[in-house]
């Protein structure tokens, strides 16, 4: 069923877009990130701005990808923004729920604790708050990454110099060439589980606290 | 820090260095527009002497907590002025004002992502301390508070008992030696044997440090305990009676504060009392296997009817009734009756007066750290202490603090040494 010597044939082009595939979602989350921690720390600061931010990234969510990207071609032409914008979009809406929850989660006699104690509010936020919204927060970058590297093999539409490894799919689809289709799907699957499991080693190293909960007191 | 050169604060600084400040509300007032909000204090007023532990007590919605957050600003109050050694905490910089006042609080708050020692250092790190005076100050608090710093420096919270929990929580608040505290409901979260070692080392540390400390409970037996003053409050944020605990229990000033304290506040005066300098029954003593002598008419001069055998070094070995003792002839110790409690100077008139009971007698005896007889304790001695208002106490919290290094006091009922 797979023609091995066509996919021998390709490594190189492989190789390329297994690449092309990972900067696309670096790019996205990355953006994403930026952008939805900003607009997280101004709602955890000044809660009234988070609801209409919220709703604004839902509806956002709710746009088909492809009438984004189609829609976009009139405004940014065939540049790599118009593959980014609609990554970037998509992710806010996972990006800004969980990073705002990381922080609510604070236990409310910590952050009583750290005001008690003569934190200053930006103080508290870095030093306390933040890394203990850690687990949170790396559970929104792990949903939106994974969902990020579905979402770019369909920037392959807008034409062939993006799509990442969704070329093959895209390519093998019109061709009706299940070796090319295979040979986009299997790699993004799994590079969407190495980004998972390396956000969890992470993690695991930010929050070195987190491994010892619930052992019992010597 | 708070000191002001104007205002004779220097009882805040004793001999040793260590320092205190003097806590004074005036007038002050937190009303609130909702009426979901934390509980409203009204038009509170009083002075809390450096060095002495302050306890702000009465049922839930009665403002204490209120009171005492607005100490460092955690709640702004609308209107008075709250002074800590002279100056006005609303002129100070918040977060400098809450670096130099100690707080601790029911659920301590620990920061589960820092070790033990980095939370004990969270305010000196704060203030920009060197790592090696944080590193220092963490085995010197972690070992006042008694936390072995080789076992517990590197946990982290989530690795601790709650008991262990609350000793950090106080150790941190300690750490840039705040010369007041501010504890609310620090021991309510442990369970009651913890809480009572709990409250006996506070009472250690407090003797040794000598802080002011504003401390909030619901808890009246707490209060009554740890307090060298005790501000009772009711529902409305009003103050009922500020006075030290004696007087609480002695002259409650309202049916609420009468109320409040309990239907047991004659007992939980006992409570606070030692037998200290009470004046002692000289009990009629003979030796043991000596000669008898006028042991007989002597007992029988005595309006309590006993003869109590001692052995030669003076220590009690038990009761002779008087028409058990012979007239003339040797003591025998078969005949004795072991049945008092033994008694030491610091032992609570309430512990004594519990012993006597389960030993259903009139009287106990008293003895000295050696064991010898120094007189006996009446019941009617006890009642007449309870009337008098505590004769044999040497200041409330003082004594007290004095007397819970010691062990219990209490010795099983006398039997042959």
């Amino acid at each position: 069923m797979i023609d091995w010597s066509w996919v021998a044939d390709h490594l190189g082009v492989l190789a390329f877009r297994v690449l092309q595939h990972l900067e696309l979602t670096a790019i996205a989350v990355g953006a994403g990130f930026v952008i939805s921690f900003g607009l997280a720390i101004w709602s955890v600061r000044r809660r009234a701005v988070y609801p209409p931010i919220a709703a604004l990234a839902g509806i956002l969510y709710t746009i088909p990808s492809l009438a984004m990207f189609a829609a976009l071609i009139s405004v940014t032409g065939f540049s790599v923004l118009t593959a980014e914008i609609p990554l970037i979009l998509y992710t806010l809406v996972i990006l800004i729920r969980n990073i705002v929850a990381g922080f609510d989660g604070v236990p409310a006699e910590v952050v009583e604790a750290a005001r008690g104690m003569g934190y200053t509010s930006w103080g508290r936020l870095w030093r306390v708050e933040l890394p203990l919204a850690v687990p949170l927060i790396i559970a929104g970058l792990r949903l939106a990454s994974v969902s990020t590297i579905g979402l770019v093999t369909i920037t392959g539409v807008i034409s062939d110099s993006f799509g990442g490894l969704g070329y093959f799919i895209l390519t093998g689809y019109h061709l009706q060439f299940a070796t090319e289709i295979y040979v986009g799907a299997v790699p993004s699957i799994l590079l969407a589980v190495a980004v998972d499991v390396a956000f969890v080693r992470l993690q695991a190293r930010l929050t070195p606290w987190a491994a010892t909960r619930g052992v019992a007191a010597g | 820090m708070f000191a002001d050169p104007k205002v004779p604060s220097s009882a805040g600084r004793d001999a040793t260095g260590m320092c205190a400040a003097t806590v004074e509300f005036r007038h002050v007032s937190k009303s609130y527009d909702r009426r979901d909000g934390p509980a409203a204090v009204d038009d509170l007023t009083f002075t809390v002497p450096a060095g002495s532990v302050c306890v702000l007590v009465g049922p839930s919605g009665c403002g204490k907590t209120t009171s005492l957050k607005m100490v460092n600003r955690l709640i702004e109050p609308t209107g008075g002025q709250i002074l800590v050694d002279g100056t006005d905490v609303a002129g100070e910089e918040v977060t400098a004002l809450r670096r130099r006042i100690g707080y601790v609080i029911q659920q301590v708050g620990l920061f589960p992502h820092r070790t033990v020692g980095e939370n004990v250092t969270t305010v000196p790190r704060l203030l920009g301390w060197s790592r090696e005076q944080q590193r220092e100050r963490a085995e010197e608090l972690l070992g006042l508070v008694g936390l072995d710093p080789a076992r517990y420096r590197d946990r982290y919270p989530a690795q601790l008992s709650g008991g262990e929990r609350q000793r950090v929580g106080v150790a941190r608040a300690l750490a840039a030696d705040p010369p007041l505290m501010l504890m609310d409901e620090p021991f309510a979260a442990v369970d009651p044997i913890v809480r009572e070692r709990l409250q006996n080392e506070f009472l250690r540390i407090q003797a040794e440090l000598a802080k002011t400390i504003l401390f909030v409970t619901h808890d009246i037996d707490e209060a009554i305990k740890m307090g060298d003053l005790v501000a009772v409050m009711q529902a409305g944020g009003h103050l009922a009676q500020f006075a030290p605990p004696d007087e609480i229990l002695a002259r409650p000033a309202s049916d609420f504060v009468a109320r409040f304290v309990g239907a047991d506040r004659g007992l939980k005066r006992l409570s606070l009392s030692r037998i200290g300098a009470l004046p002692l029954h000289q009990a009629v003593t003979a030796v043991a296997g000596e000669p008898v002598g006028d042991a007989r008419q002597r007992s029988l001069a005595d309006p309590f009817p006993f003869l109590l055998l001692i052995d030669r070094a003076g220590r009690p070995l038990g009761w002779l009734p008087d028409r058990d003792v012979p007239a003339d002839g040797i003591v025998d110790e078969r005949l004795a009756i072991p049945a008092s409690p033994l008694l030491e100077r610091e032992t609570t008139l309430k512990d004594a007066l519990s012993m006597m009971i389960a030993a259903d007698v009139q009287a106990g005896i008293v003895v000295d750290p050696a064991g010898r007889v120094l007189g006996l304790l009446t019941m009617e001695a006890l009642g007449a202490a309870g009337r008098a208002g505590a004769a044999g106490r040497a200041g409330a919290g003082a004594a007290l603090r004095r007397a819970e290094r010691r062990p219990a006091a209490a010795r099983p009922p006398a039997a042959a040494p």
